[in-house]
């Protein structure tokens, strides 16, 4: 049950996705996202399509494990999606009651659901083909410019990389703390919210406990491995641009301008 | 010179209330005096609340001694500026094997040290390199900390203080946590280390077995170190080790039992093999 | 016949490519009264295997039976199970949640639905036998050590006044003083409340001192179901699984070898002492 997340999973794998800086990734993440928000008609969505699965492809990660974090957001792409085949004004096709439904409606909610899913499996081919370690990197190196206005920026990024790598540890916690209460016969499945609220107690408190002691024992170690902040640091593996990724930022900025110019100029005089 | 010297170590850890007054005081350390040779292979025994972690943190400058000085490689633990170059010779290896992996990738923790002391990058990779060949998790290097076993586990942190070329381990009871094969995994990594590479070893552990290859042994309690010597001596003293409620190996214990009801067996018999010929002569 | 495990079966991750088939065909009687140790390197399925025995984790086919009712029916109320089977986590420190160490043993006699007093008494009761002194009953349990800390979580399960009492690997993380203590405690527990004790362990030697029979666990099934000595005889298979006999054992077989007439049965030292004192005693004598 808890261990499903795929939260900060990594994937590990040989391809070009995965060996591309960080920040190209978090540069071409957002790039998608932009273009996925602004598009619009079909040729712009076969296209964002074809490129989504051609980076899928070449990632050597699994469709499946894609899907998986679609998931958790099952719930509210229904919502989205009935909002926007409700609420749409328009051109009525059909209708019962109060509801109708328009042919914008059609059009507007399969469009805010595919962008959705394709913004959750997007995000997610970053964060499967970047270690949370690179992606700090990432971040903290696309950040640093903002050290200079006193952002503490490696102490955010290093914050950033423990958290995720405590995060799947403190999950198998939680299981085997609630498993532990249980054969002491508490119940967090029933009675009515209070009483659900109070059956945590048992449960966050020995949570709480033991994060604080691993959070102290890890402080140690690091100390003793002569951390000491960011200054004086050197990386092991630190970014630097090469061919591919200059290769990737062409085909990223191609494929946006495309988009654009789908967005604008195939819009405009074609349709 | 010694790698590591201990004079008179007194460490107190004081307890205060809400105001700050002194609520209780807690020696840890009564005068200790260490002295460890570079390339020896020590043990420190006792139970809980003996000060055997106490002293180890002191060893890698994370305590500093209330009174008295340890030298670590010939620098005084107590003077600041040496503090980075005191845990670069001296790391450290802790029990728990999950919080002492900082990420999420096997190669890049062992890199965190030197990263940390500003090692070149060329060279930092060379290093990761070595140091988990050195464990024999070379293969594990792209993988994730969380699947690996325990013993796998404890081995990347031991591949993650050789990274900064140290000239001293200090392993506070890396086996506690583990199973017996994760044990043994990680006791033959310490062994080959000491071997191969020369390193000081100063392993701190319940289990007695894990002891009996050491140089020396170190036995504490109450902030004292009460016995040392070689294995052989130490383990000859069954009735003294059992009064600072330590753990005999079996097949001494059974040896000592044999000779107090009137075999001739000599005190301090290690290992099966050696018992095997005693008896056996004893039937000739 | 306390528990019987008829034919279980447990997978996880069914349907996806990492499904893994922990326990395959168990079938198992627990008698009343009975010491048993389950043995088993990590990953063997043991500790999966006992929560299927007070209901944590649910068969994927199979049936339990507790004291002859099935613990899968409809009707059953598996809460109360949880209460007659006691079972003890690994590392059952890391429970502890109230603030005084009474309210935290009083937590699962509460949870069977007790009134504060009974809970109360049962709570002194379960604190008393495990040994802990009086004047720490109303401190915080985070201000123990190790030792005491793992007592109290006992404790916090024997309150319940549990039939069985399961323990996974209960000696874990401690010295060999600590070690000692909690083994004496459950050795005592069996003997004068006659609990069936279900010890879960690596340590070959705390077993063969205290348990009447061993259960091997391998690759999700049951490979020796024994007294001791029988287990034990198949130090060679062990071995392959990563497991090993006693010290002992090993001696035992080696004298014999030698021409030694003792008897290999021998698991513990004072079996070993008596049986090489019968054969070289007379001898020197």
């Amino acid at each position: 049950m808890l261990k499903d997340i795929t939260l900060g999973q990594y994937y590990p794998a040989k391809s070009v996705i995965h060996q591309l800086d960080p920040r190209v990734k978090l540069f071409g993440t957002m790039l998608f996202i932009i273009s996925l928000f602004s598009f619009r008609g079909i040729p712009a969505f076969v296209l964002a399509t074809i490129f989504l699965i051609w980076v899928i492809h070449i990632s050597k990660v699994p469709f499946s494990y894609m899907v998986k974090g679609l998931k958790s957001i099952v719930v509210l792409m229904i919502i989205t999606g009935l909002f926007n085949l409700f609420l749409t004004p328009g051109e009525v096709l059909v209708k019962f009651g109060i509801f109708k439904i328009t042919y914008e409606g059609i059009s507007s909610a399969v469009l805010m659901v595919v962008r959705l899913m394709y913004l959750i499996i997007g995000t997610s081919v970053m964060t499967l083909t970047t270690t949370p370690n690179q992606l700090t990197d990432g971040l903290e190196k696309a950040l640093m410019p903002f050290s200079k206005i006193k952002l503490p920026v490696h102490e955010i990024a290093m914050m950033m990389s423990i958290a995720l790598r405590f995060i799947p540890i403190l999950i198998e916690e939680t299981d085997k703390i609630m498993k532990a209460q249980m054969a002491r016969g508490a119940d967090f499945e029933n009675g009515n919210l209070l009483k659900k609220a109070k059956a945590m107690v048992p449960l966050l408190v020995p949570l709480f406990v033991s994060a604080f002691r691993r959070a102290n024992d890890l402080a140690m170690a690091m100390e003793a491995r002569c951390y000491h902040g960011g200054s004086g640091r050197t990386k092991m593996k630190p970014l630097h641009y090469d061919k591919t990724d200059k290769i990737a930022y062409v085909t990223l900025i191609s494929y946006f301008a495309l988009m654009l110019v789908l967005r604008f100029v195939w819009v405009k005089y074609i349709v | 010179m010694s790698i590591i010297e201990a004079k008179q170590l007194v460490h107190e850890y004081i307890r205060r209330d809400e105001e700050g007054n002194v609520e209780s005081i807690q020696t840890a350390l009564d005068h200790v005096d260490l002295h460890v040779e570079p390339g020896q292979f020590i043990a420190i025994l006792g139970h809980n609340g003996s000060g055997k972690s106490t002293l180890a943190k002191h060893i890698n400058a994370l305590l500093m001694p209330n009174e008295g000085t340890l030298y670590v490689d010939g620098k005084d633990t107590k003077d600041e500026k040496n503090i980075w170059d005191v845990r670069q010779t001296a790391g450290m290896v802790f029990q728990n094997p999950d919080n002492q992996i900082i990420a999420s990738v096997v190669e890049e923790d062992v890199g965190f040290g030197p990263e940390n002391i500003g090692v070149p990058t060329e060279e930092i990779w060379q290093r990761v390199e070595k140091s988990l060949r050195s464990v024999g998790m070379w293969e594990y290097r792209a993988h994730s900390p969380n699947k690996l076993s325990g013993g796998q586990k404890q081995r990347v942190a031991i591949a993650g203080v050789m990274a900064m070329q140290p000239k001293c381990i200090v392993l506070d009871e890396p086996t506690a946590m583990l199973d017996p094969c994760g044990r043994k995994e990680v006791l033959r990594a310490v062994h080959e280390l000491n071997r191969k590479c020369g390193v000081t070893i100063i392993l701190i552990t319940h289990y007695m077995e894990e002891v009996v290859d050491a140089d020396q042994i170190f036995v504490m309690d109450e902030g004292h170190i009460v016995m040392q010597g070689t294995p052989k001596k130490i383990f000859s003293d069954v009735e003294q080790l059992k009064k600072y409620r330590l753990d005999v190996p079996q097949i001494t214990l059974l040896a000592y039992e044999l000779k107090k009801e009137g075999l001739p067996i000599p005190d301090g018999i290690l290992t099966r093999e050696e018992l095997v010929k005693i008896l056996e002569q004893q039937v000739k | 016949m306390a528990i019987q495990l008829d034919k279980i079966n447990y997978s996880y991750s069914v349907g996806s490519a990492y499904e893994v088939h922990a326990l395959r065909d168990i079938n198992l009687t627990i008698e009343d009264g009975q010491f048993i140790g389950i043995i088993g390197h990590t990953g063997s399925g043991k500790s999966t295997l006992i929560q299927h025995m007070n209901g944590l984790i649910r068969a994927t086919s199979g049936n339990i039976y507790y004291n002859g009712e099935d613990i899968y029916a409809q009707d059953y109320d598996m809460r109360s199970l949880r209460s007659k089977v006691g079972l003890v986590f690994q590392y059952p420190e890391h429970q502890l949640f109230e603030t005084t160490i009474f309210d935290d043993v009083c937590y699962g006699p509460k949870n069977q639905g007790l009134s504060k007093d009974e809970a109360g008494l049962r709570a002194f009761e379960a604190l008393k036998s495990v040994g802990l002194k009086e004047e720490l009953y109303y401190q915080s349990p985070f201000d123990l050590s190790g030792g005491q800390k793992r007592r109290v979580a006992i404790a916090g399960v024997l309150a319940m006044r549990p039939e069985v009492l399961i323990l996974d690997e209960p000696t874990a993380g401690l010295d060999p003083k600590g070690r000692d203590e909690i083994l004496a405690l459950i050795s005592k527990m069996h003997k004068e409340r006659k609990i069936t004790i279900i010890l879960v362990s690596h340590s070959m030697e705390d077993v063969a001192e205290y348990v009447e029979r061993i259960i091997v666990m391998n690759h999700g099934q049951v490979m020796f179901d024994d007294v001791p000595h029988e287990v034990f005889r198949h130090y060679k298979e062990l071995e392959k699984i990563s497991l090993a006999a006693p010290q002992v054992t090993y001696l035992m077989h080696e004298l014999r070898e030698k021409g030694l007439p003792v008897d290999v049965n021998a698991t513990t030292i004072e079996e070993a002492k008596s049986e090489i004192m019968k054969v070289l005693g007379k001898k020197t004598c």
